[in-house]
């Protein structure tokens, strides 16, 4: 079986001629299925450049991204969204629809893939387990900010990804929120062996990841996998 | 309605959430729908309007073929024409009939001092020349010097003068140190050039308007024979007749020259035909105006769902949706208020505004299609939701 993510040479500037910086610079990585990998990082390490990546949300330049078996390196607009519509997204900010409900905005995440009897139900149960079962149809003007970052979780693990990538989603939670989170993310590894890539820097969430990568100045600097106690 | 759009579209309809979520947004675009499209309806009513009224006196006239002088656009312009082209055409095998008819603009003081302007149309009093039941009717008393009939459609006539009239006591007018009496009235209805019409006989025409002469009539109206099919008679009167100083034409065919003539070389049709335009494009800036703010408001939330997964072919579906929606609230209170304007345009100033079927129905088209085309500009913006942006 193919790893979720494989990474060779991988190389990544933005700007041209005088103005080209040079982002990332030579990062080869694997990651298998149903791990749950932290990325840390100063400020403009590339965490950023790498999630948008590999999030096929940007064209590669230059080296081979493998996600799911999928070469990326040359794919095209619909090869990418194909691609994407296999990952979950947790961004920082919520991006919550301010006209939608909770339920509505959760069932986007699942209407991606057109209208299927069950996605009312399905929202709902995301939703639930989160903690949001008394929020079904509150609009997010109506919700507190962890409320709404719930919401957005539930948004992005509504259609069972295969690949989480998630930029600091535990900022706005509880601790309590937070954990419940990543309880659904170790239970979405165990049992449908879903990879976690995830930017954060709560480190009480350290402990719970299977290894963290470290990146300075667009280089991989260090690949430590968690021991278990 | 969710539900209903739920089914129709087979997804969430955003974007009647969407506009449904900002009332304010909604009202404004809604009244902008809705300003614009009684800016288009009443430029199409007058531009209708004119259309109609051109055509009222040609459909009054008994006849199966004008002739006009050749350099005539409409009922009064261009050079006289000489009488003898009406004996040429007599002599024409298919011809029944053939008269002379004399119309020239007369101004009628008011007792107010305001002045309505008639078309003044002379005939002869002893040949059938109009469809109105009410002029053939009262065609003997035109034979009297100085009588009139006069149209009860004319505008801003008290109603009351015209029953007078019909009930037996004639009303004199004075007009150019010669006065006419009116002995009856009739209905055709006023257009944009005149208040309304007048008929007398050739010979009264001739004593109100000194410079006309009865060797030059405006047109002479031809009566096909029984059986005659229209077409070929026309082809032999345009083969006698000198091409030179007569055009032959059937009445459909001068009336469709005159409605061109007057939208498209007069300044009234012109403008009307301006005002559409106008409209038009107040409606596409105001909606196109709601839209990219919408479409600016929601960038960080369209990037998501780019980043989810959903084509472009989706956020345009959104936009357009919210186009048509914006398009079919809008045209309701639109065509209200068009209706009652229509009705207070035609109590007050008489004009024959008609709101008809075919009206509504392209205007609802147009509306569409007004209200997508600003989605399609709107949806430009659409590419600055660049989901990369969002970790």
């Amino acid at each position: 079986m193919h790893p979720a993510i494989s990474i060779a040479g991988l190389n990544h500037a933005f700007g041209e001629g005088e103005a080209r910086r040079q982002v990332l610079f030579d990062i080869n990585l694997a990651i298998p299925r149903g791990q749950f990998v932290i990325l840390v990082g100063a400020s403009g390490s590339g965490k950023t450049t790498l999630l948008t990546l590999l999030g096929c949300l940007r064209a590669l330049q230059q080296g081979r991204v493998g996600l799911l078996g999928q070469e990326l390196l040359g794919a095209d607009e619909e090869t990418r969204i194909a691609c994407r519509r296999r990952l979950g997204f947790i961004f920082q900010a919520h991006n919550l629809h301010d006209s939608l409900t909770a339920m509505q905005n959760v069932r986007m995440g699942l209407d991606v893939h057109g209208i299927r009897p069950g996605a009312d139900a399905a929202a709902e149960h995301a939703l639930r387990l989160l903690g949001l079962g008394e929020r079904l149809h509150y609009l997010p003007a109506n919700l507190s900010g962890g409320q709404k970052q719930r919401v957005a979780v539930a948004r992005a693990l509504v259609g069972n990804p295969d690949i989480i990538f998630a930029d600091e989603p535990t900022a706005a939670l509880d601790w309590e929120s937070a954990q419940q989170l990543l309880d659904i993310i170790r239970l979405l590894a165990t049992e449908r062996r879903t990879t976690t890539l995830m930017v954060t820097h709560d480190s009480r969430i350290m402990a719970l990841a299977d290894r963290i990568l470290t990146m300075e100045d667009g280089r991989l600097v260090r690949d430590e996998a968690v021991p278990r106690a | 309605m969710t539900a209903l759009l739920t089914r129709l579209l087979g997804r969430l309809p955003i974007g009647w959430l969407q506009l449904r979520h900002n009332r304010n947004r909604l009202i404004a675009a809604l009244a902008g729908v809705t300003f614009a499209n009684l800016l288009i309806y009443m430029q199409l009513g007058f531009l209708g309007g004119l259309l109609n009224g051109i055509s009222l006196p040609y459909a009054s006239f008994d006849a199966d073929i004008l002739i006009q002088a050749s350099d005539a656009n409409t009922l009064q312009d261009g050079s006289p024409l000489p009488r003898n082209r009406m004996l040429e055409a007599l002599a024409i095998p298919g011809v029944a009939e053939a008269t002379p008819l004399y119309i020239f603009k007369m101004d009628w003081k008011q007792p107010d001092g305001t002045i309505r302007t008639l078309d003044v149309m002379g005939v002869d009093p002893r040949m059938a020349n109009f469809r109105v039941a009410e002029i053939e009717a009262a065609r003997p008393l035109l034979a009297l010097s100085n009588a009139a009939l006069i149209d009860r459609g004319t505008r801003n006539v008290p109603p009351e003068l015209f029953d007078e009239i019909d009930a037996g006591r004639p009303y004199r007018i004075e007009t150019a140190n010669r006065s006419v009496n009116i002995l009856g009235s009739f209905r055709i209805g006023g257009g944009f050039g005149a208040d309304g019409v007048m008929v007398v006989s050739d010979q009264t025409f001739l004593k109100l308007f000194r410079n006309r002469t009865a060797g030059a009539p405006n047109i002479i109206l031809v009566r096909a024979a029984p059986g005659q099919a229209i077409d070929p008679l026309i082809a032999r009167l345009r083969a006698a007749l000198p091409a030179a100083d007569t055009a032959v034409r059937s009445v459909d065919e001068a009336i469709r020259r005159d409605q061109n003539f007057q939208t498209t070389q007069r300044p009234v049709g012109i403008v009307f035909g301006f005002g559409v335009v106008i409209g038009a494009l107040v409606g596409i800036i105001i909606v196109y105006q709601v839209l990219a703010s919408d479409v600016a408001d929601h960038m960080r939330e369209y990037a998501t769902f780019k980043a989810i997964g959903y084509r472009q072919s989706f956020f345009l579906g959104v936009i357009f949706e919210e186009a048509v929606i914006l398009a079919l609230f809008g045209f309701l209170p639109g065509t209200a208020l068009a209706i009652a304007l229509y009705a207070a345009v035609k109590a007050t100033a008489g004009l024959p505004l008609e709101m008809t079927g075919s009206r509504m129905l392209f205007m609802l088209l147009g509306t569409i299609i007004m209200c997508t085309l600003s989605g399609a500009i709107a949806t430009r913006r659409l590419a600055k939701a660049d989901p990369a942006a969002l970790f």
